[in-house]
C-alpha cells in the first residue's frame, strides 16, 4: 500500500477496489480515480484489493473510514458492508440492508413499485425454471405477456454485462443464454423507449440532492460494455437535454428511489424517460463507477463540485456516524 | 446549458488501423484470472520458478556492478555480437548452423518474439497484402498483421499441423482473387494454440509448395526446443538458406521478463530489419541482452532445457489425464508433443467466448478460440495452457472446466441454442474423446479411442 499525505487530524481512508467480480477491471480503475481525488483533496488515502489479507490488515491497522469502489457482488451485495459493520469500521455509502435491496434488481424493483415509483414491468426467472418447464413454453409466455422489444439482463450485476435488447423473437433464446452466463437468474422487462439518463444522488449533510442528470447517447445505440468504457463511443450530455419540468420530475423520482431503497451518502439511479416525459427507474447502484467514463464523476463536475472534496465530506460523515 | 462530450477529443485523428479497438468484456474478465482463487489455464507463461533463481540473481547483480558501464549503456541496433553468437549456438539444436548458412551476422536481436514478428511485417507487408497463417494461429501475430492492415487467410490444420494440400488450395485461391500473399506465417513446432507439430515429411512438402509459389515462410519457433518426445524436428530454416525468415525468443526457454528474441534472415532482409528496428526502438536493451548472453555462457542451459521439458511434460500428462477422466462426451482435444498448449473442441453447439463468464464464476480461465482466428471464427474451440499452474491445480482447473461445459451444454440444450458447428472446412481434430488417439504420443495418458 502506498500512503498519501494528509494533515494530522485528517481521517485515514482505505479505498477498496478490485475483488473477484466480472467488474474487477472497472473497479480497479474506479479505485485509482477515488484515491487520486481523495489525495488531491488532502486526504491520507490508500487503496487495496479485497482478498484474504484484508481482514488481518483491518484488524492490525484499522482505517478511520473505508470508501468502497468495488463493483459487482464483492462490493454491492451488502456482504462487505456487513463485514465492515462487524469490524466496527465506518464506510461511505448505503448500509448492508440497503445495498442488499438495491443490488438484486428484482428486489429493488419490488421496493420501488411498492413506493409508487415507476419501473418497467418485469419477471425474474432462474435458469432452472426453463429447464424444468421447457424453455420454449416459458419464452412464449414471456413474449405474449410483454411483446417486443424486451430487455434481458442478469438479476444481479452491472456494466451492461449479459444484457441484451431483444427485438426479434428468434433472438430471445440466445439472449437468455448470454444472460445466464453472468448470473443464474434473469430479469426480463418490456423495453421502454426513450432517453437514457443517470441521476447521481449525493448527501453531504443537508439531505440527499440530485446532481444534474447525465444523458447517455451510445454511438451504436447500445450502451454495452465497450460503449461504457471506451472514450469516444458514447456522447454524454450533462445536464440531460430534458424539458425543465421533466428534468425536475426525473430528479425527484431519483431522490424518491434513493430514499425508498434506504440508500445514503451517494448513489446512482439509472432511468429511462419515455417520450411522454415519464421517468422509469431501471436500477440503482450503491457503489457507482468512478472511472474516467463513469457517470457520477461527470455529474459532480457538472454541479460545480470537486470529486475529492465531495468524497472527503462523505468520509467525514461516515467517521462521525461511526 | 447542456454540453455533450465523448470524453475523447482525438476521435477524428486516430489512424485507420485503430478503428474497432474498444474496451472488451473478455479483457475485463481476464483481469479476474490473475487472482490466486482462479486456476488460469489462459496465459502462456513459462514456469520461471524452475530456473536457478539464486544463481540468476547473482549473475544479474554482477552484470550491474561489474559490467554496468556497458550493460547500462545504449547498444547497437542489430544487437550485441556476443549474444548473436550464443543465439547461433541455440539454433544448432534446431538444425540451423553454418552448414546451412546461419551466421551471427544475419541475426537481429529483438524485444521478444513479438517485435520480431512486427519487424518482419513492417518490412514485408503493405495494407491489403495477404498473409497465410495456420487456422488457428498465434493471437499476438494476428494482432500484428491486423495493425499492418493485412488480410489473413487461415489454412486448415490437423493433428500434424498445417495441411499441405490446403496450403496449395489457399495459395491458388489468393492468386485467383488477384491478391498477393506475401508470406506464410507458421509456428511449426508445438504450435500455439494447437500444440501440434509438423513432422519432417510435411515440412519438406510445405517448403516445396512455398518455393514453387515464391512464397516466403516466416517460421516462428518459440517452442521448438520444448518437445517431449526426443529429437527436435529440424526447422524449416535448416532445410534452406533462402526463403525463410526464422523468428524465435528466449521467453519460453529462459525468461519472458527479459524480452529478448531474434530473427535470422537472409542478408539483404537483415539489412532492412536492422534499419526498421533502429527506427522503432533504436536498440534492444543492453542489460537484457547481456543477461541472456551470460546465462548461455555461464550456466548449464541445456540441463535447464531438460528441466523445463520435464516440468511441462508432467503438467501436460496431468492435463491430458484430467481431460480424459472428466470431460463430457463430445469434447475433443489435441495431444501436444511439446510446448504449453492443448486445443480443445467443445461439444457441438457450445461457444467458448459466451461460456467464459460462467468459467470465471467457477474460477477457471481459458482463452476462447475466437482469438486465434483473424475473422473471429473458432468459437467452438478454446486454448488451455498447462505450463504455469502446479499439476494439482491443472487437474483442478480441468475439473472446474468440465463442470462449466456440462452446465453450458445443459443450458443451451434447454434453449435449443447452438453456436454452430466448427469452422467450415477446417480441421477435424482426431484426438480426444471423439477420435483415435494420436500415434505420435503413445506414451501420453491421453483419451482412448471410443
Amino acid at each position: 500500500m502506498t500512503t498519501g499525505t494528509g494533515g494530522a487530524n485528517e481521517p485515514r481512508v482505505l479505498v477498496l477496489a478490485g475483488g473477484l467480480s466480472y467488474e474487477r477491471d472497472v473497479s480497479l480503475r474506479s479505485g485509482r480515480r477515488v484515491l487520486d481525488a481523495l489525495r488531491a483533496a488532502g486526504i491520507d488515502a490508500t487503496v487495496c484489493d479485497v482478498d484474504a489479507a484484508l481482514l488481518p490488515s483491518l484488524a492490525a491497522d484499522p482505517p478511520d473510514a473505508v470508501v468502497i469502489a468495488l463493483h459487482g457482488a464483492a462490493g454491492e451485495d451488502g456482504s462487505l458492508q456487513a463485514i465492515l459493520d462487524l469490524c466496527g469500521i465506518p464506510y461511505v455509502g448505503g448500509d448492508a440492508q440497503a445495498a442488499r435491496l438495491a443490488w438484486d434488481k428484482p428486489t429493488a424493483k419490488s421496493v420501488l413499485r411498492d413506493a409508487g415509483i415507476a419501473t418497467p414491468d418485469w419477471v425474474a426467472l432462474p435458469q432452472e425454471r426453463f429447464t424444468e418447464l421447457g424453455a420454449g413454453a416459458v419464452l412464449d409466455r414471456l413474449l405474449s405477456r410483454f411483446g417486443l422489444p424486451l430487455m434481458v439482463k442478469p438479476a444481479q450485476g452491472g456494466s451492461g454485462l449479459g444484457t441484451s435488447v431483444v427485438r426479434d423473437a428468434a433472438a430471445l433464446a440466445t439472449a437468455m443464454v448470454g444472460c445466464f452466463a453472468y448470473h443464474p437468474t434473469a430479469l426480463i422487462e418490456p423495453y421502454v423507449s426513450g432517453m437514457d439518463v443517470a441521476v447521481s444522488v449525493v448527501d453531504t449533510g443537508d439531505g440527499p440532492i440530485a446532481l444534474p442528470a447525465v444523458e447517455i447517447v451510445a454511438r451504436d445505440g447500445v450502451y454495452d460494455y465497450a460503449a461504457r468504457y471506451t472514450a469516444g463511443l458514447t456522447t454524454w450530455h450533462t445536464p440531460a437535454r430534458l424539458d425543465p419540468d421533466v428534468a425536475r420530475r426525473t430528479s425527484g423520482v431519483a431522490l424518491d428511489a434513493h430514499r425508498a431503497l434506504g440508500l445514503r451518502d451517494l448513489s446512482r439511479i439509472d432511468l429511462i424517460v419515455d417520450e411522454s416525459g415519464k421517468p422509469y427507474v431501471i436500477e440503482a447502484s450503491v457503489a457507482p463507477g468512478m472511472t474516467d467514463t463513469s457517470l457520477l464523476p461527470m455529474a459532480v463536475t457538472a454541479a460545480g463540485l470537486d470529486l475529492g472534496k465531495t468524497l472527503a465530506t462523505l468520509v467525514d460523515r461516515a467517521v462521525v456516524r461511526g | 446549458m447542456t454540453t455533450g462530450t465523448t470524453l475523447d477529443d482525438y476521435t477524428d485523428r486516430y489512424a485507420r488501423r485503430m478503428r474497432g479497438m474498444t474496451a472488451s468484456e473478455i479483457r475485463a474478465l481476464f483481469s479476474v484470472a490473475n487472482r490466486p482463487e482462479v486456476v488460469s489455464l489462459a496465459g502462456g507463461s513459462p514456469y520461471v520458478a524452475a530456473l536457478p533463481l539464486d544463481a540468476v540473481g547473482a549473475m544479474l547483480g554482477a552484470l550491474g556492478s561489474t559490467h554496468g558501464a556497458t550493460t547500462l549503456q545504449y547498444g547497437i541496433g542489430q544487437g550485441d555480437p556476443t549474444l548473436r553468437e550464443r543465439i547461433c549456438d541455440v539454433m544448432t539444436l534446431s538444425g540451423i548452423d553454418v552448414t546451412n548458412g546461419a551466421s551471427p551476422d544475419d541475426v537481429v536481436v529483438t524485444v521478444g518474439g513479438q517485435q520480431a514478428i512486427d519487424l518482419t511485417s513492417r518490412v514485408f507487408l503493405d495494407p491489403g497484402d495477404v498473409v497465410l497463417a495456420e487456422g488457428p494461429s498465434y493471437v499476438g501475430a494476428l494482432g500484428v498483421f491486423r495493425a499492418a492492415e493485412a488480410d489473413v487467410v487461415h489454412v486448415p490444420m490437423d493433428d500434424e499441423g498445417l495441411i499441405p494440400a490446403a496450403l496449395s488450395e489457399a495459395i491458388a485461391a489468393v492468386t485467383k482473387a488477384g491478391k498477393r500473399a506475401k508470406f506464410l506465417y507458421t509456428v511449426p513446432a508445438h504450435q500455439n494454440p494447437a500444440g501440434v507439430t509438423l513432422p519432417d515429411g510435411r515440412r519438406d512438402e510445405i517448403l516445396s509448395i512455398c518455393q514453387a509459389a515464391g512464397l516466403l515462410i516466416v517460421e516462428d519457433d518459440p517452442y521448438g526446443l520444448l518437445g517431449f518426445d526426443g529429437e527436435t524436428v529440424p526447422a524449416f530454416r535448416s532445410r534452406t538458406r533462402d526463403g525463410v525468415i526464422y523468428v524465435s525468443t528466449f521467453s519460453k526457454t529462459f525468461a519472458p521478463g527479459l524480452r529478448v528474441g531474434w530473427i535470422l534472415a537472409p542478408h539483404a532482409v537483415r539489412e532492412k530489419l536492422v534499419i526498421a528496428s533502429e527506427a522503432q526502438i533504436l536498440c534492444p536493451s543492453a542489460f537484457a541482452q547481456a543477461t541472456v548472453a551470460a546465462y548461455f555462457e555461464t550456466m548449464p542451459w541445456q540441463q535447464q532445457l531438460k528441466t523445463f521439458r520435464e516440468v511441462y511434460r508432467e503438467r501436460r500428462d496431468v492435463a491430458l489425464a484430467a481431460l480424459h477422466d472428466l470431460m463430457p462426451a463430445g469434447t475433443r482435444w489435441t495431444i501436444p508433443s511439446g510446448g504449453f498448449y492443448i486445443w480443445l473442441t467443445l461439444p457441438d453447439g457450445l461457444h467458448s467466448k459466451d461460456m467464459l463468464p460462467r468459467a470465471i464464476a467457477e474460477r477457471v480461465a481459458y482463452v476462447p478460440g475466437t482469438g486465434f482466428y483473424a475473422d473471429g471464427t473458432g468459437s467452438a474451440h478454446l486454448r488451455l495452457c498447462y505450463s504455469f499452474p502446479p499439476p494439482d491445480r491443472v487437474r483442478e482447473g480441468v475439473r472446474r472446466l468440465a463442470a462449466v461445459i456440462e452446465q453450458e451444454f445443459a443450458l443451451r440444450s434447454a434453449f435449443g441454442v447452438s453456436a454452430g458447428a466448427s469452422r467450415p472446412g477446417a480441421v477435424t481434430w482426431t484426438s480426444g474423446n471423439a477420435g483415435p488417439r494420436s500415434s505420435r504420443t503413445a506414451d501420453a495418458p491421453g483419451p482412448e479411442t471410443p
